[in-house]
């Protein structure tokens, strides 16, 4: 209920970003909000960012962990560059995030934690909260931890356990500030802390508290209103990346009748694929905790020599550990799907951080000619979709395939729409039964004679009589796959295994280009997570009155067929990306086209202001026009980021 | 077959597909054209392997070898089985997902000391700890063949190779200790030129349940030739090589005149670990009796550290260990059976209904 009093503003998008020590539990204050976000209607995209320490020192900036969350009343696709409001726990956290608000953002502080101990921490020889250098910002200075140590007394808990529930205080409060529906937070309360009902009930009681604070205080006048946004009719979840791409290679594994096996080795932030895929043995599942990479993906493979479907997770440090084994793959041509979640790099890099440099490294990234298709997911909800379409690849194909996701993706989280399953492909495994050579007491199994249409060979699994062979990492003879040295033999073979990963592309559909008018002279083109910052830059553009087109790649090898001549329709091509050109390195290579890289490689993703900058000014040098993106020349006063 | 005294366990090959068709070693014999080297010890250990298949009396297509890279590692090649020759080192990771997937296979990996012991140490180590169901045929030649010639994780400290000129710094590994000290539950050492005692271990290790590592000292007679001449010389082998059989006074040298040889293990008290002794010296009891069944396997240690460490005069052959505990593989299919039991999960055959189920779960909302 709102008092009478409060005033409520009407919103068409805000965002929100909460910060605080890692200890002070900011990424389940973000989940949180979002779930009730995601209840109420508002489509949202969420951005955690957390550090590479479990625990940083207390109160520093390197142990600042924060979880953005950006919700409209339309649809929108991305976390958004600039947090409307920020809730910072310390004072540290207020330091590490003050850069990234714009002007007049609203900030509220937990004053408790900034004592001078604190403030030095942060490296503030003064308290921001007494001088005016906050004066540009709305400042709101609450004492959040001394307020639910108040309100959790009658549980009779210690001093710092009452004081740990003060992030569901906060979460109280800004749940009335934006209205959104509390009973999703309730009941995961009284699940996650069923077994101690002293915390349960004081993370409850904090948690209203919060409510009641916002709507009795007189230092919060102003309640904001955000109306479901309209998408398309079916039914959602909220669902982040990791949680997405397990179902996917679950849903991959029930589409083609096998059984999946996860060699696995855990590694940030592909971990969670791990654990997801351990807790659904009921379909099938196996997963393996290897001692280290290589083991990962060996099991892997011998699972699908002996028919069933290998996966192995990782991120790019552990795909440069498995590069020999996704060789024998490819020689071997059995199927394996390698999901690469990206970080950060070179080295151990930036592990929690984002990046999509690994393109290269699964392009190329093995001895010899050893050609691997690649596949990228756009969006957290379509790593579902990208990880079935990585299992069809493999299994038709009997081959290793990359699935590129990264950190952004991982983590990040979209109301995503439940694809019904028969908007899934039928993948048959195909197992040979029967001797394909010869006829007679003179028939053998050839184990690479290939299919016409696809090049793949027969995938004859141990247990199947007659077909016994064997294969390994040495060059085969075509046909019939014994060791072969024959200088032709290995030329055939090497363009052999290239043509069919090259075949894979007839059956994919023509890249979808959205040019609206089809007046553009300026193609965006993107892959992966770049996906939606690419989008609302491109949305700037065309609500400013200019024309682009956009268009993203699913499939990075092979690209679609009708990529060169959709290249070519343009004048102008940017290709955003977060490394330093690799794309644009295989399409300068591929068609010849000298396509304009815009590259950044920040551990964050793009931001939608700074594209819409860079497309504009491209389209600029095409049309020979001045461009005037200011707010001003905007139709609308906000962006649909 | 030579009687062991094991006790009946749950077997290696329990649920691989058996037949009654007669099988000779032709039947596992491909068609290609074997290419070691003349006089390699390679060769007497695939004639012993492919005349020993057939008495275990498994399908053919039930079996599988696996093997990674060095000379040895083109066996699989030469079997007319299903097989992988893999990459440097990663056999046994190969092996454990084909032994976790299918129950029904029989899954056999031949490795060198160079391709198990230090390219694939991590591997070999982590496999026995584990206990996956399979068999690891270790050649150790105590050298670098398929790279011509360099010393190996086996080969005595000192040794003169193209890469050590000055002989090699590196202290050796013992195959076996390093077995045991992984936990493994079956542990054997035998000799590429014994068939009938290779055969007698196969047999053993093939019905054991979990990892078997068999170590095999096999002659490389162009980079190492003679380095096993003191357990294959007629004048030497019976002062060189230490029986063990299980439930058997540990005896050897030459024969007493009552039958038994004229040295014998005792426990050294000094080192708590084992000692040779002259048999005559010592009352008959005690002399060490050899428990290959002993949960603990501190005494297998002991005995395995009577391996000359230089260049080789004395080595223990036969069956250090042979324990059962749960495998792996076993463990993990049971994992995926429970979890397809619980009620709600029964029907295996309706995963497409509970993938709806799964996707469309947690908190959802419908528009409209």
């Amino acid at each position: 209920m709102v008092a009478p009093e409060k005033e409520v503003k009407q919103l068409d998008r805000v965002i929100i970003r909460f910060a605080g020590d890692s200890g002070d539990g900011m990424q389940l204050t973000g989940d949180r909000f979002t779930q009730e976000t995601a209840a109420f209607g508002n489509d949202l995209v969420t951005l955690p960012n957390f550090p590479a320490e479990i625990r940083a020192p207390q109160g520093t900036l390197p142990g600042v962990s924060s979880f953005q969350v950006h919700f409209a009343d339309h649809d929108i696709l991305t976390a958004g560059d600039a947090p409307d409001v920020l809730v910072a726990m310390n004072p540290a956290a207020l330091r590490a995030n003050l850069g990234d608000l714009s002007k007049g953002a609203t900030i509220i502080v937990d004053t408790h934690d900034f004592t001078a101990r604190n403030l030095t921490k942060a490296g503030y020889t003064e308290n921001p909260l007494d001088g005016d250098t906050l004066a540009e910002y709305a400042l709101h200075t609450v004492d959040l931890t001394g307020m639910t140590i108040e309100a959790v007394k009658e549980f009779g808990l210690s001093r710092k356990d009452a004081s740990r529930a003060k992030n569901m205080f906060a979460l109280g409060l800004l749940s009335w500030m934006y209205g959104r529906p509390t009973e999703t937070t309730n009941a995961f309360l009284a699940k996650r802390f069923a077994k101690v009902p002293d915390i349960r009930d004081a993370n409850i009681a904090a948690f209203k508290a919060g409510w009641n604070f916002g709507e009795t205080t007189e230092a919060f006048v102003v309640r904001y209103e955000i109306k479901p946004a309209k998408m398309a009719p079916g039914n959602y979840r909220n669902i982040t990346g990791n949680l997405a791409l397990s179902y996917g290679l679950i849903a991959g594994g029930v589409q083609s009748g096998l059984s999946v096996f996860l060699g696995s080795y855990p590694i940030t932030p592909a971990s969670d694929i791990l654990h997801e895929l351990s807790k659904h043995k009921g379909f099938g599942v196996t997963t393996f905790q290897a001692e280290d990479e290589i083991a990962g993906v060996g099991a892997a493979i011998g699972a699908s020599f002996a028919g069933q479907l290998g996966v192995t997770t990782t991120s790019g440090p552990g795909v440069a550990l498995k590069s020999e084994a996704i060789g024998l793959a490819v020689m071997t041509e059995l199927p394996l799907v390698v999901v690469d979640v990206q970080r950060g790099g070179p080295s151990t890099g930036l592990p929690t951080k984002t990046e999509q440099a690994d393109l290269m490294q699964a392009m190329f990234g093995r001895n010899g000619e050893a050609p691997v298709p690649i596949v990228a997911p756009q969006s957290p909800g379509d790593c579902f979709a990208a990880a079935v379409e990585a299992v069809r690849i493999a299994v038709t194909y009997r081959t290793p395939v990359m699935l590129l996701s990264d950190g952004y993706l991982a983590n990040g989280s979209e109301p995503w729409r439940i694809p019904g399953l028969d908007e899934l492909p039928a993948i048959d495994p195909d197992f040979a039964t029967e001797k394909n050579q010869g006829s007679g007491d003179d028939a053998e199994f050839w184990p690479y004679l290939r299919d016409e249409a696809t090049l793949a060979r027969p995938w004859a699994i141990p247990g199947t009589p007659g077909l016994e062979h064997r294969i390994g990492g040495l060059e085969k003879g075509d046909g019939h796959g014994n060791i072969s040295y024959d200088p032709a033999n290995h030329d055939f073979m090497v363009r052999t295994r290239q043509a069919k990963v090259d075949r894979i592309a007839s059956s994919l559909p023509p890249l979808e280009v959205d040019d609206p008018t089809g007046d553009a002279k300026v193609l965006v083109l993107g892959w992966g997570s770049t996906y939606g910052p690419i989008g609302a830059g491109v949305r700037r553009v065309r609500k400013a009155g200019y024309h682009v087109a956009q268009a993203h790649l699913r499939h990075l090898n092979p690209f679609p067929n009708d990529l060169g001549e959709v290249l070519k329709r343009y004048d102008k091509v940017l290709v955003p990306e977060m490394n330093l050109g690799q794309l644009s390195l295989l399409l300068r290579a591929k068609y010849l086209v000298d396509v304009v890289g815009y590259n950044e490689v920040r551990g964050l993703p793009l931001k939608a202001a700074v594209l819409a900058d860079v497309i504009g000014g491209l389209v600029a040098e095409a049309e020979g026009i001045d461009i005037d993106l200011t707010p001003a020349s905007i139709q609308q006063e906000s962006h649909d980021d | 077959m030579t009687d062991l005294g094991l006790p009946a366990l749950r077997s290696g090959t329990e649920s691989v597909p058996t037949t009654d068709e007669k099988q000779t070693g032709k039947d596992f014999t491909s068609d290609q054209e074997v290419r070691w080297c003349p006089g390699c010890g390679d060769y007497a250990v695939l004639k012993a392997v492919q005349s020993f298949l057939p008495d275990l009396g498994l399908r053919r297509e039930n079996i599988v070898f696996v093997s990674g890279i060095g000379c040895s590692s083109r066996f699989p090649y030469y079997l007319d089985t299903y097989g992988m020759h893999s990459i440097h080192g990663r056999a046994p990771t190969i092996a454990t997902g084909i032994a976790t997937a299918r129950e029904d296979l029989s899954v056999w990996v031949v490795t060198g000391d160079g391709d198990a012991l230090s390219i694939g140490g991590n591997h070999l180590i982590h496999t026995l700890r584990r206990n996956v169901n399979m068999t690891i045929l270790l050649f150790n030649n105590r050298i670098y063949g398929l790279t011509k010639g360099q010393y190996s994780p086996t080969s005595e400290t000192g040794k003169v190779t193209k890469s050590t000129p000055m002989g090699s710094l590196d202290h050796p590994f013992n195959p076996v200790s390093l077995a045991l000290g992984a936990e493994a539950s079956f542990v054997a050492r035998t000799i590429d030129s014994d068939r009938k005692h290779l055969t007698s271990v196969l047999a053993a290790a093939a019905a054991h349940r979990g990892t078997s590592l068999v170590e095999i000292y096999q002659n490389c007679p162009i980079f190492n030739d003679g380095a096993f001449d003191a357990i294959k010389s007629p004048d030497t082998k019976a002062d060189a090589i230490i029986p063990l059989v299980h439930g058997e006074p540990v005896l050897f040298g030459a024969q007493l005149e009552d039958g038994r040889g004229a040295k014998a293990l005792v426990r050294d008290e000094e080192t708590g670990g084992v000692k040779v002794v002259a048999t005559a010296d010592v009352p008959a009891e005690d002399i060490l009796v050899h428990d290959a069944h002993n949960p603990d396997p501190t005494m297998a240690f002991a005995i395995s550290r009577l391996t000359d460490a230089g260049y080789l005069n004395t080595s223990p052959i036969g069956i250090f260990r042979q324990v059962q505990r749960p495998t792996y593989d076993d463990a993990a299919r049971e994992q995926v059976a429970t979890a397809s039991t619980v009620p709600g999960n029964d029907d295996a055959a309706d995963r497409s209904a509970r993938l709806a189920a799964l996707i469309g779960g947690g908190d959802t909302w419908t528009i409209l």
